[in-house]
């Protein structure tokens, strides 16, 4: 959805995956956490042929029903582009999760506009790793039509 | 944890591009049935737990595990797709996929479009008619910045770090922590190889620099874990400039 945000061209198709394949490994003995094994199912979140400039408001992404509880964002469109993202529901089930989404939740909205303001089309490296925020800020971009 | 994947594509929608993105979706979605290490009834778990030989499997498994041998050998064991012991080629099927994926929109018309594996992309033609596309390199320090920006047309980029994950990568000769990058970018011109040798210079550690010179067709970009950088001599950034003694050392800009 990086790129969701970016798009200028007057024409684009955006599709997003959420794959089991994990990302990259390294050779070598490597201690530290592991990656987990929990394997989200193949989703299509979003599928879409539109024009690009539409769309100014905010919109509510869906609810997403994570391990560590419920993700929802609502996001702001200006001029066809991402301008604010809004962070509705988050995992609150102990302290311990409470500290994490107030890290990572903000974080994860920071790159979001961050990507945009830097004129680019997409972002290689680290990825988001919040799968329930991906989906709810690409719903409510497909919702936008950005 | 899944990867996600997306498409950008900036041609014009023709009914033959609109066929093919949901070829190459559907293609993407066997990949992970056929390749997943977490799903116990794909081939490589099968063949990981020894069920089925190698002569079992269909002909792009048999074209996987070769194109994993070969990178063994071009990386001296850098990568490998056996790690502890166990089959698991997932270090090469992500970028041999997305770049399948973007083949199969290129052949179908769209000849300006980016495929998206989790942060590793595969592009080709332009992001607008005379415009290259720009990629920024996460900042494997500082979450949310960018290190640089990358510009190109046709080209794979792939960053390998630890960043998100908080591994910790062992030297195997010594056991000691490798004194290694916080991630390492290689661009090329596709994506199979690019993100199976940014995945093997990421391992090198401080080798790699010198590996990723003299590597014909690739150019790296590497974040240290003290903040410095390094870069190849045509490693195409914002920041590339001539020095007399190759690579540029220092901190970034951003």
């Amino acid at each position: 959805m990086r790129r969701a945000v970016l798009t200028t061209a007057s024409t684009s198709a955006l599709v997003v995956l959420l794959l089991t394949l994990k990302p990259h490994h390294s050779p070598g003995p490597t201690a530290g956490s592991p990656q987990t094994g929990a394997a989200a199912s193949p989703t299509t979140t979003g599928s879409t042929h539109r024009d690009a400039g539409h769309g100014n408001g905010t919109y509510t992404g869906d609810p997403v029903t994570t391990k560590y509880g419920t993700v929802q964002v609502a996001i702001s469109v200006k001029a066809g582009q991402l301008s604010a993202v809004k962070v509705l529901k988050s995992p609150s089930g102990n302290g311990h999760d409470r500290e994490i989404a107030a890290y990572a939740l903000p974080r994860l909205t920071q790159e979001a506009l961050n990507v945009h303001s830097a004129r680019i089309d997409a972002v290689s490296g680290a990825s988001y790793t919040s799968a329930g925020y991906i989906r709810s800020l690409q719903s409510a971009l497909d919702e936008a039509g950005v | 944890m899944g990867t996600v994947f997306s498409f950008d594509i900036r041609d014009t929608p023709t009914a033959a591009i609109a066929s093919a993105l949901r070829t190459a979706v559907a293609w993407l979605h066997h990949v992970d049935e056929v390749f997943s290490p977490y799903r116990p009834g794909s081939a490589v778990s099968r063949l990981a737990r020894g069920e089925i030989s190698r002569a079992d499997c269909s002909p792009e498994v048999r074209e996987v595990l070769d194109l994993c041998a070969r990178v063994r050998r071009a990386t001296d064991g850098w990568f490998s797709h056996t790690p502890d012991g166990t089959l698991d080629p997932s270090g090469l099927v992500k970028g041999w996929a997305v770049e399948r994926a973007w083949r199969i929109l290129d052949t179908a018309g769209a000849g300006n479009a980016c495929v998206n594996g989790g942060g590793d992309l595969q592009l080709g033609g332009e992001s607008a008619p005379g415009v290259p596309w720009r990629i920024g390199i996460a900042h494997p320090l500082r979450p949310g910045t960018l290190c640089t920006v990358v510009t190109g047309r046709d080209l794979a980029i792939a960053t390998s770090g630890t960043a998100e994950r908080g591994a910790h990568i062992l030297d195997p000769h010594t056991g000691a922590p490798a004194d290694g990058p916080a991630s390492v970018t290689v661009v090329g011109r596709r994506l199979t190889l690019t993100d199976a040798y940014a995945t093997a210079a990421f391992a090198m550690g401080g080798r790699a620099a010198e590996w990723l010179e003299h590597l014909d067709g690739y150019e790296g970009f590497a974040v240290l874990r003290d903040g410095r950088s390094w870069r190849t001599t045509g490693f195409p950034d914002a920041e590339r400039r001539p020095s007399p003694g190759g690579r540029t050392a220092g901190p970034l800009a951003r």
